[in-house]
C-alpha cells in the first residue's frame, strides 16, 4: 500500500532528505511492513544497478592515447627541430616540404574552425555562459565598450524567431573579442566577432556556409570585422540569424 | 570535487581529468552502446574539456561540469540525435507506487541475473538511462545530476522517479517474456 511516505523512499536511499525528513522516514519505516518491504526491494534495485553498471572498462592503450593527447606540448614542434637538422641535406626535401605546406594550410584551417566549435561548446557547458544577461540589445552593445577594440551593431529581432540571451568577451588566440548566444527553437548559437586583420589567416580565407562535424557554421567579413555564426540549430537558422547581422552592419 | 582557486595550473586538467577516466567512459560506452564510438566520444570530451578548461571556473564542481561537455557532445553526434528522437516529457504524472515486496529485482542479487538487468537497462530510453547510471553508478547527488545533465533538481528527481518505474517494468516483461 502506498502512503504519505511512499514518495520518500527514493529520495530516502539517495540520501537526499534533510535531517529531521530522514528521521521521520526511519521511524515509518520501522513501523509500517509495506513501507519496510517496499525500502528493501528499492534497496536491492539500487545495489544491482550500482553493480551492473559498471559494466564497461576502457583498454589500457586507449587510456595512454588520450593521456598523450591531453599532455602539456613539447616547447619545440618537432617539426623545427627536424628543420634545424636536416639543414645540411635540406636541398633534397625541398620539394617535399612543399607538398605538405599546401596540405598543412588545408589542415590548420579546420583546426581553426574547430577552435571556433570548441569556444561555443565550451561556453555552452559553462555554468555562467553569459557574462551580460540580457534579451536587450541596447544594453548588450554598450556592455562590450571599453572592453573590446571594436563596435559592432546588432539586429532588432522583434519580428523573428531568435532570442538574444546576452554576451560575453571571449579569446581567440589572445585575441579579445564579442560573443553573443542567441537562441532560436531551444537551439543555442553563438556569434563570434574578431577584428578581421586580428584572426588567424586561415579564417580569414573562408566564407559562407560552413561544414563542421557537429555545427552548422557561417562566416563572413565586413568592414574590418570577422564573424562567425555557430550552432546545432538548422542551416536555415543560421543564415537567417547571420543575414539580420548582417543588415544590422549596414546600419 | 570543489576545486580552491590557487590549484588551477595548466598541470591541473590532467591531474582532475584523469582519474575520471574509466567512469566517463563507462558512461560514454552506456550512452553510445558501441566501443568505437564510446572512444570517439571520450577522447573528444577531453580535447574539448581542455581546450574549454579556462572558461571553467574554479570552485565550481569539475566532475559535472565534464559530464555535461561529454553528453553535449554526444547530444550532437549521429548516434545522440537518434537517440533524443523519442524523448519523454517531463510531466509529473502518476503517483508514486511502492516497488513491491515482490517485484522482479529481488532475485537480481544473483550474478546470473546481471545480464537480463544490464539489457533492461539499454532499453530504457536515453533520458532515463543516464539519469539512473549518474544516480546509481556514478553516485551523484541530485544537484550534481541537475548540472551535469543542464535540467533543475525537481527534474532530476521525476526523471529519476520515472526512470526506476520504468527499469521495473522491463525487469518484469524480460521475466515474463522468457
Ligand atoms: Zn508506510
Amino acid at each position: 500500500m502506498a502512503d504519505d511516505f511512499t514518495a520518500k523512499l527514493d529520495s530516502y536511499l539517495d540520501g537526499e532528505l534533510r535531517a529531521d525528513e530522514i528521521k521521520a522516514v526511519g521511524l515509518h519505516v520501522r513501523s509500517c511492513p509495506a513501507c519496510s518491504a517496499d525500502i528493501l526491494s528499492r534497496v536491492q534495485l539500487k545495489r544491482a544497478v550500482q553493480i551492473a553498471g559498471k559494466r564497461y572498462a576502457p583498454s589500457a592503450e586507449f587510456r595512454a592515447r588520450v593521456r598523450r593527447k591531453i599532455a602539456a606540448r613539447p616547447r619545440f614542434s618537432p617539426v623545427r627541430v627536424w628543420l634545424t637538422a636536416a639543414s645540411t641535406i635540406a636541398v633534397l626535401l625541398v620539394a617535399g616540404l612543399l607538398a605538405n605546406y599546401v596540405g598543412n594550410q588545408r589542415l590548420e584551417r579546420r583546426h581553426a574552425f574547430s577552435e571556433i566549435a570548441d569556444l561555443h561548446v565550451a561556453t555552452l557547458a559553462s555554468p555562467n555562459p553569459v557574462d551580460v544577461v540580457s534579451t536587450d540589445r541596447h544594453t548588450v552593445k554598450p556592455w562590450f565598450q571599453g572592453k573590446i577594440p571594436f563596435t559592432f551593431n546588432l539586429p532588432e529581432l522583434s519580428n523573428s524567431e531568435f532570442t538574444l540571451l546576452g554576451g560575453r568577451v571571449v579569446y581567440l588566440e589572445q585575441t579579445p573579442g564579442a560573443q553573443l548566444i542567441y537562441q532560436v527553437r531551444k537551439h543555442e548559437i553563438s556569434v563570434f566577432i574578431f577584428q578581421d586583420g586580428a584572426v588567424n589567416p586561415a579564417l580569414r580565407e573562408a566564407s559562407g556556409p560552413l561544414r563542421h562535424v557537429s555545427f552548422n557554421l557561417q562566416s563572413w567579413s565586413d568592414k574590418g570585422l570577422r564573424y562567425f555564426v555557430i550552432g546545432d540549430a538548422s542551416g536555415d537558422d543560421i543564415r537567417n540569424l547571420a543575414d539580420l547581422l548582417k543588415n544590422a552592419a549596414k546600419s | 570535487m570543489e576545486v580552491p582557486e590557487e590549484r588551477l595550473t595548466s598541470a591541473t586538467f590532467e591531474e582532475l581529468a584523469m582519474p575520471l577516466f574509466d567512469q566517463l567512459y563507462n558512461f560514454a560506452h552506456w550512452l553510445t552502446q558501441n566501443r568505437s564510438e564510446a572512444e570517439d566520444l571520450v577522447q573528444e570530451t577531453y580535447v574539448k574539456a581542455l581546450k574549454g578548461f579556462s572558461s571553467f571556473q574554479p570552485g565550481t564542481n569539475f566532475r559535472a561540469w565534464i559530464y555535461r561537455i561529454l553528453r553535449n557532445t554526444f547530444l550532437t553526434s549521429r548516434t545522440g540525435l537518434k537517440a533524443t528522437a523519442t524523448v519523454p516529457l517531463d510531466v509529473d504524472d502518476a503517483p508514486e507506487v511502492p516497488a513491491g515486496p515482490d517485484t522482479p529485482e529481488t532475485i537480481f542479487i544473483e550474478r546470473s541475473q546481471q545480464q537480463l538487468l544490464q539489457g533492461a537497462i539499454e532499453d530504457l530510453p536515453l533520458h532515463f538511462r543516464e539519469v539512473l547510471l549518474l544516480c546509481e553508478v556514478e553516485e551523484m547527488s541530485y544537484q550534481e545530476i541537475g548540472e551535469a545533465l543542464a535540467i533543475p533538481i525537481g527534474t532530476v528527481m521525476s526523471r529519476l522517479s520515472r526512470a526506476r518505474k520504468a527499469l521495473r517494468e522491463n525487469l518484469r516483461q524480460k521475466l515474463e517474456g522468457g
